[in-house]
């Protein structure tokens, strides 16, 4: 179990007057500043709007097992070596149970733990539902106002949250593996259509091909849509550059405006109910059936109304 | 009819970042995936680094995530040579505020010159993991006490005594 202590002092006293503090040293470079800077901005109760759109992000989803770690990483030394600055946030879900986390994807992007122009952050998903989290804009924000050109985020790789993703991102691209059955089920949930490119991974083991395949077929069903199905094996780093430049060349899809402003909306909905200071007496109502849902509803919506918050 | 009362588990329990590392030329993590797994349960981020990292890797991982612990397991017998430069290098990247523990296969009489080089726990072979735990929440009061526990502070403390 945790303890429980006040966590400004625990965090060496960093409070929000600090933010703009540590973006300003963010911005000259000093790395330890920049990552106590993602730490603050996470913690902050009311994150700053820092508006920036230097850097350009990519949103990678996907089954699990699909490969999407081990692919990041060599795009991440692909874009790195042509002088880019690389940022990775890696989402990993938080056990609804004790609250903690096992971050594992920085495991699979081996060997680019060293350069300057590479940045790799773990972050959890929090209490936030669907693995999204609010403060994911503000980090992103914060990252292209310090120079990283390309941002990188990776879901969790299940559930709600590939939707989520396609709202924050400039791109999305997402990654299968051959022959797993899983394409159909990206299919029912929409994020097919939601892509810009699709990659199918692991190139190198029978059935990538007929994987692509039918996934081209299924796209072609569309007359005007022309994306792209690569092809790569991130272990035998086979398509990695071509990947690339497909991804930079790709149009974003169409809906993609409108579902952003939806998406933003809902995320900071989400993440006003969870941390609504009645949000546990509500939820002890409707477990012993006292308020029925509608009525929680407007006891919530009442506390904007009358300016409790 | 009441139902059972539904006690919620949202405690505000400080929750801590923590890298748990493999340094050296060294392929068993057994040891190291239980007691992430165990933090985790615990309710900590915990960000494993999978196996051979250097002491620059590590310390950029510990700086990258913003770690508060970062937890060094080694069964290759090196520990002497790299926790000590591990210690150092995290002080040098102004770091030394990073509590710091050890595990593995580490001899008794090798503790000491760890403890000296800023680790603030080893843990043996058989160790219950709530041990682990323990030792974070002893390492958290510390700290929020203002007592000197990163592995850059003068500390005479270390678990074990």
């Amino acid at each position: 179990m945790g303890i429980q202590l006040e966590s400004e002092t625990i965090r060496d006293g960093i409070g929000m007057t600090d933010i703009s503090e540590l973006l300003e040293s963010a911005k000259l470079g000093d790395r330890r500043s920049l990552s106590k800077l993602i730490s603050a901005i996470s913690e902050s109760d009311d994150p700053p709007r820092i508006n920036s759109n230097a850097g350009w992000i990519l949103g990678v989803t996907g089954p699990p097992g699909s490969g999407k770690s081990t692919l990041i990483g060599q795009m991440v030394r692909a874009w790195a070596s042509t002088g880019e600055y690389v940022a990775v946030l890696a989402l990993d879900p938080t056990s609804p149970l004790s609250g903690g986390s096992l971050l594992a994807d920085r495991i699979r992007m081996e060997g680019d733990d060293l350069r300057e122009n590479v940045f790799v952050r773990s972050i959890p998903s929090g209490k936030t539902p669907g693995a999204i989290s609010p403060i994911l804009w503000p980090i992103c924000g914060a990252l292209s106002e310090c120079g990283w050109t390309r941002i990188i985020v990776e879901t969790v790789g299940t559930g709600q949250s590939e939707y989520r993703i396609a709202a924050l991102v400039d791109r999305l691209l997402l990654v299968d593996g051959p022959d797993r059955g899983d394409i159909i089920q990206a299919e029912k949930a929409g994020i097919l259509e939601l892509a810009d490119v699709i990659a199918v991974n692991k190139s190198d083991l029978p059935g990538a091909s007929s994987a692509a395949q039918h996934i081209r077929s299924s796209l072609s069903l569309a007359s005007d849509d022309n994306r792209e199905v690569v092809l790569v094996s991130a272990k035998e780093r086979r398509g990695i550059q071509e990947l690339i430049e497909i991804i930079e060349n790709s149009k974003p899809q169409k809906t993609r405006d409108k579902m952003m402003a939806m998406e933003r909306l809902i995320s900071e909905w989400d993440s006003f109910l969870v941390s609504h200071p009645e949000i546990d007496n509500i939820l002890l109502e409707l477990c012993n059936g006292s308020i029925t849902t509608k009525e929680a509803i407007e006891v919530l919506v009442s506390s904007i109304k009358d300016g409790v918050l | 009819m009441r139902l059972l009362e539904v006690i919620l588990p949202l405690a505000t329990y400080i929750n801590m970042r923590i890298v748990i590392a493999k340094p050296g030329l060294d392929g068993h993590d057994r040891g190291a995936k239980v007691v992430s797994r165990a933090l985790r349960d615990g309710g900590h981020d915990v960000i494993y680094t999978g196996l051979r990292k250097t002491p620059e890797e590590i310390v950029r991982i510990v700086n990258d995530e913003d770690a508060e612990v970062l937890g060094l397991s080694t069964l290759s017998g090196a520990h002497n040579s790299l926790i000590p430069k591990i210690c150092e290098e995290l002080i040098e990247n102004r770091l030394g505020g990073v509590i710091v523990f050890a595990g593995g296969i580490i001899p008794e009489r090798d503790m000491e010159n760890l403890f000296r080089s800023g680790v603030r726990a080893v843990f043996g072979p058989g160790t219950p993991t709530s041990q682990v735990i323990d030792f974070l929440n002893e390492a958290l009061i510390r700290k929020q006490n203002g007592n000197p526990i990163g592995v850059g502070d003068d500390s005479g403390w270390n678990w074990n005594d």
